[in-house]
C-alpha cells in the first residue's frame, strides 16, 4: 500500500537540545495515526514540520511517494496537508463565515460574495455535522465550536491529511462524538489523520496506530489492536500507570468551607462542604460550572445569592484579595491568560505572591530580598522546579516546568483551602505525578484541598469524595465505592432541571 | 541562533547585554561618538556638567512616566500636569503673597501644595478611569491632557504669571546647597526615593506584577485596582513637581511649560528598556534614558541642528527605540 506521508530520518536540532531525532512516521490513507507522548517528546515538533510551520535540519517528508519540502503552512495546505493547532487561527471579531472563506473568499466582480460565502459555510458546517449559525461572531462561540470553525477551514481544498492536535482537549463528550464520527467519513474518504491526544481512551474508539514518543525519539509505532493502555502509558513514561495516582490518607477534620444554596452566574443552588485533611474532586463536562462554582467562591464573578462561609466567617460577596489573605488560594486553570506573567523569571512571578504574602503578616513596607530569595529557592525545591529553570524568563519553560512555577505561587502565601482548577493540563506524565504527590503533602498536612478536574481518571484517583456537576448543578456527590466511572457518567449528563 | 552556543563570542555578549538592558547602552555609545566628532565642545566636563543641570526636569517625569509604563499603561497627560501645576502653584503663591508679605516661605509652600492638589486631580482622573472603568489609558490620559491643559490656559487665559516671590526662584530655580544646584538635589532624592520604592518596598513589587499580568496579580491577592491609581497619582505628582522646579527657573507661571516633555519621557523610558507592555524597567536605566536624551538635544545643539530638525530625529529615535523593544520582547518570549 502506497504511503500517503513518509518521513525518514527527521531531525531538529536547536541550540543545545534535540528536539526530534531521526523519526521514521508514516500514514496511510483512511488511517487515524495517533502520535502519544509527554509533552517535550517531539509530538508537536513532528507535526509542526509536516504542517509546514517548521523546516527539519535533517531528514525527509515524502507525500505520495513524492519527496516535499515546506516553507510555510500555506504551502502545505496548498498540498493537502491541514493541521488544526492547539492555539485557532480565528479572528474572533469576524463572523464564522467570514473565518471559514479567510484567504479564500468569494467574489463576484470586483466585491465579496457575503451571501454566497454564509451559504456555503452553512452547507460546510452541515455536512460536518456541527451546528452552528455562519453569521455568528466567532468570539461569542463557546470554545468547542470555536474548534469545529477551525477544523471546517480544512475543507476548501483537496484535503489529503488533517493534523488535529488535542482536538478534544475543551469538547464535550457529546461534541466529541461528533467529531469522531466525522472523523470516521473522513477515513472513510481515505484522508490521512495524524492525531494527538493524552486522552488514552479515546484511542480506541478511532486509532488505527499508535506511534509513542519519548525525548525527540520515537519508542516504537503499534497497531491499536495489539495494545492496551496500560501498555501505552509504560511505553511513554517509563513507568506503570497505577505509579502516577499516589494514595492520599483520608483524614477528615473540621469543616473549612461551606456553601449553601449559592446561585451565581451559570450556577443555581449550590450546597456543598470541604473539610480539612481531605480532597475534594469535582467533575463535570466542559461548561457544566466546575469551574465557575469556585471563581463565585473565591469573589471572582458575583455571588447572586446564598452564602460562602470559611473558616467560620461568612465571606459571601469579599474580594478576592480578601478571601486569599483569609487563607483560601484559587491556582488558574490558564496558565498563561491569568497564571503567571510570562516575560519575566519563575523567580519574579514567586516573588510577587511571597511579597504579598509578608506584607500580610503586617510586616513593613520593605522587601526584604535577601528572606525573599531562601523562601523562592525552598519552594522550587519543594515543588521540584530545578534551579537552572528558576531564572528564565517564563515564556521559554516546557508546559510542565510552567505548571510547577504555578504550583510555586500558592506557597508564597499561606493558605489553609487550595483550590487547583485543571492542575494538570497540558503537563506530561512525570510533572503530573510529582504535582499529584504535592497534593498528597498539602492534604496530609492538613490542608483543604479542591482539584476541578475535565481529566475523570485524575478527579476519581485524587478525590476522596467527588462533586459532580451538570449544568450548573450539583448532580451528586459521591464517596468511596459509589465512585465509579459509570455512576459518575450517568451524573455528568443529568438532565434533571435542564432544557437539554 | 547559534550565537546562543558560543558563551563568549562577541555578538553573544552584544545580544546578551541587548536583552538585559535594552538598546540605551548602544545608543549612548553612538551618541557620544558621533557628536564628539561634530563639535569639540562636546565632550568637556563643563558641557556634561551643563547637560546634567538640564536634564533634571525630563528624568524626573521619565521617573513618574516609568511608573505608569511598568503598571502596564502610559501617561500622555504629564506635560499639562506640568503646565498646570505651574499655574496654579503660580497664581495661589501670587495671591497669598499679597496677603501675607512676611511669611513668604509659607506662601511657597502653600502654592506647591495647590499646584500638586491640582496635579493629583489630574492623576486621580486618570487612575479611576483606568483602573475602575478600564479605558485605555491611551485615550484616558489624552482626554486627561486636554482637560488639564485647557484649564491651565483657562485660569490665566494664556498670559504668563509674573509676580512670583524672589525666594521661590532663588531657591528653587537657581539656588545651590554644598555647590550643587537645589534641582539636582531634588532630582538625587527622587531618583533614591524611586529606586528604594520600585526595589525594595512590596507596592513596588506589586506594580511590576500587575503590568506584567493584571490577572495573575489579581489571583495573588494583589489590590490591582489600587496599584494602578498609585501608580497615576505618582506620576502626576512627580510631574507635579517637575513643574514647580521649571515654575521656579521661569521665574513665572505658564501654560505653555512641559510642552514637548510628555513624547521625550516616553522616549527616554523606552529607550532605557521599560516595556511598553508593562511588567519591565529599571530607575537607574530611566535616568540615564532621560539623561541620554538631553545629551542628544545638547549634541544636536552644538553641532547646529536646526530645532525643526531635532524634533524629526527625536522622533525617530522613538520610532528606533520602540522597535527594538519590539525585538527585545520577542528575544525575552522566544529565548531564541
Amino acid at each position: 500500500m502506497s504511503k500517503l506521508i513518509e518521513t525518514r530520518g527527521l531531525t531538529k536540532q536547536y541550540p543545545g537540545v534535540v528536539a526530534l531525532d531521526h523519526v521514521d512516521f508514516d500514514l496511510e490513507p483512511g488511517e487515524v495515526h495517533v502520535l502519544f507522548g509527554e509533552n517535550g517528546a517531539g509530538k508537536s515538533t513532528l507535526i509542526s514540520m509536516l504542517a509546514g510551520a517548521n523546516t527539519p535540519t535533517k531528514g525527509s517528508i515524502r507525500l505520495d511517494g513524492e519527496t516535499v519540502s515546506f516553507d510555510s503552512v500555506a504551502q502545505a495546505q496548498a498540498k493537502g496537508i491541514y493541521t488544526v493547532f492547539q492555539e485557532f487561527s480565528l479572528i474572533p471579531t469576524l463572523t464564522v463565515a467570514q473565518n471559514i472563506f479567510l484567504g479564500w473568499e468569494l467574489r463576484r466582480g470586483p466585491f465579496l460574495d457575503h451571501r454566497a460565502m454564509r451559504a456555503r459555510s452553512r452547507e460546510m458546517l452541515e455536512e460536518l455535522g456541527f451546528d452552528i449559525d455562519p453569521s455568528a461572531i466567532v468570539a461569542r462561540l463557546s470554545r468547542a465550536q470555536q474548534q469545529m470553525v477551525e477544523i471546517t477551514k480544512a475543507f476548501h481544498g483537496d484535503l489529503k491529511v488533517l493534523i488535529l492536535d488535542e482536538p478534544t482537549a475543551s469538547l464535550t463528550d457529546r461534541e466529541v462524538d461528533h467529531l469522531f464520527d466525522f472523523v470516521t467519513k473522513l477515513k472513510a474518504r481515505g484522508v490521512g489523520i495524524v492525531y494527538i491526544s493524552h486522552r488514552i481512551q479515546e484511542f480506541a474508539r478511532i486509532a488505527e496506530r499508535v506511534t509513542v514518543l519519548r525525548d525527540g525519539a520515537v519508542i516504537g509505532t503499534v497497531a491499536m489492536a495489539d495494545t492496551n493502555d496500560d501498555a501505552l502509558v509504560e511505553m511513554m513514561t517509563g513507568r506503570s500507570f497505577d505509579q502516577i495516582y499516589p494514595s492520599i490518607t483520608n483524614d477528615p477534620g473540621e469543616i473549612l468551607l461551606e456553601v449553601a444554596g449559592l446561585h451565581a452566574p451559570g450556577i443555581s443552588n449550590a450546597r456543598f462542604q470541604v473539610r480539612r485533611g481531605e480532597v475534594l474532586g469535582v467533575a463535570g463536562l466542559v461548561g457544566s460550572g466546575k469551574s465557575r462554582l469556585f471563581r463565585a467562591v473565591m469573589g471572582l464573578t458575583p455571588v447572586q445569592s446564598g452564602t460562602v462561609t470559611f473558616k467560620g466567617r461568612d465571606i459571601t460577596g469579599a474580594t478576592t484579595r480578601h478571601i486569599i489573605k483569609g487563607g483560601m488560594y484559587y491556582l488558574s486553570p490558564d496558565r498563561k491568560a491569568e497564571g503567571l506573567d510570562l516575560a519575566t523569571t519563575a523567580r519574579d512571578n514567586l516573588a510577587v505572591n511571597i511579597v504579598s504574602g509578608m506584607r500580610n503578616e503586617g510586616g513593613s513596607p520593605f522587601v526584604r530580598w535577601r528572606a525573599v530569595n531562601g523562601s523562592i529557592d525552598q519552594i522550587s525545591d519543594h515543588v521540584e522546579l530545578h534551579a537552572g529553570y528558576r531564572n528564565k524568563p517564563v515564556s521559554q519553560l516546557s508546559g510542565g516546568n510552567q505548571q510547577k512555577a504555578l504550583f510555586g505561587k500558592c506557597f508564597g502565601q499561606e493558605a489553609d483551602l487550595l483550590i487547583f482548577d485543571e492542575p494538570t493540563v497540558g503537563v506530561d506524565m512525570g510533572t503530573r505525578a510529582a504535582l499529584y504527590l504535592l497534593i498528597k503533602q498539602l492534604a496530609e498536612a492538613g490542608k483543604a484541598i479542591v482539584v476541578i478536574s475535565s481529566d475523570l481518571p485524575e478527579a476519581m484517583n485524587i478525590a476522596h469524595r467527588l462533586l459532580v456537576l451538570a449544568h450548573g448543578r450539583i448532580s451528586a456527590e459521591l464517596s468511596g465505592q459509589d465512585m465509579t466511572e459509570d455512576t459518575v457518567l450517568k451524573y455528568f449528563f443529568d438532565e434533571t432541571g435542564a432544557t437539554l | 541562533m547559534t550565537t546562543d552556543t558560543m558563551p563568549f563570542s562577541f555578538p553573544g555578549l552584544i545580544r546578551k547585554i541587548f536583552v538585559r538592558v535594552g538598546v540605551l547602552p548602544f545608543f549612548l555609545l553612538g551618541a557620544l561618538v558621533v557628536f564628539t566628532l561634530l563639535s569639540p565642545k562636546f565632550l568637556t566636563g563643563q558641557n556634561l556638567v551643563n547637560v546634567m543641570r538640564q536634564s533634571v526636569y525630563l528624568v524626573l517625569v521619565s521617573l513618574g512616566q516609568m511608573l505608569v509604563l511598568i503598571s502596564g499603561g502610559f501617561d500622555l497627560s504629564v506635560g499639562t500636569a506640568i503646565a498646570l501645576t505651574s499655574v496654579v502653584s503660580a497664581t495661589v503663591m501670587v495671591w497669598l503673597a499679597g496677603i501675607f508679605p512676611d511669611a513668604i516661605f509659607l506662601v511657597i509652600l502653600l502654592g506647591a501644595l495647590a499646584g500638586f492638589a491640582a496635579a493629583a486631580c489630574v492623576g486621580l482622573l486618570n487612575g479611576i478611569g483606568v483602573a475602575y472603568f478600564d479605558v485605555s489609558p491611551f485615550i484616558m490620559t489624552l482626554g486627561a491632557s486636554s482637560l488639564a491643559g485647557g484649564a491651565a490656559l483657562l485660569l490665566t487665559g494664556g498670559v504668563p504669571v509674573s509676580g512670583l516671590p524672589f525666594a521661590f526662584a532663588d531657591v528653587f530655580g537657581f539656588g545651590r546647597l554644598w555647590g550643587v544646584p537645589v534641582p539636582v538635589i531634588v532630582a538625587l532624592l527622587c531618583i533614591v526615593a524611586m529606586w528604594v520604592f520600585m526595589s525594595r518596598t512590596s507596592l513596588g513589587t506589586q506594580v511590576y506584577a500587575v503590568g506584567g499580568n493584571i490577572k495573575a496579580a489579581h489571583l495573588s491577592a494583589i489590590n490591582t485596582k489600587r496599584t494602578l491609581m498609585m501608580a497615576y497619582v505618582g506620576c502626576a505628582l512627580i510631574a507635579s513637581l517637575t513643574g514647580l522646579l521649571l515654575t521656579a527657573r521661569v521665574e513665572s507661571g505658564e501654560a505653555n511649560l512641559g510642552g514637548t516633555i510628555t513624547l521625550e519621557s516616553i522616549a527616554a523610558c523606552v529607550i532605557a528598556g521599560v516595556s511598553l507592555r508593562g511588567g519591565i524597567g529599571r530607575v537607574e536605566n530611566v535616568v540615564l534614558g532621560g539623561f541620554f536624551i538631553v545629551l542628544v538635544q545638547n549634541g544636536m545643539n552644538l553641532a547646529q541642528i536646526s530645532s525643526y530638525m531635532q524634533m524629526v530625529l527625536l522622533g525617530a529615535l522613538l520610532i528606533l527605540a520602540v522597535i527594538f523593544d519590539q525585538l527585545r520582547y520577542r528575544m525575552i518570549m522566544g529565548g531564541s
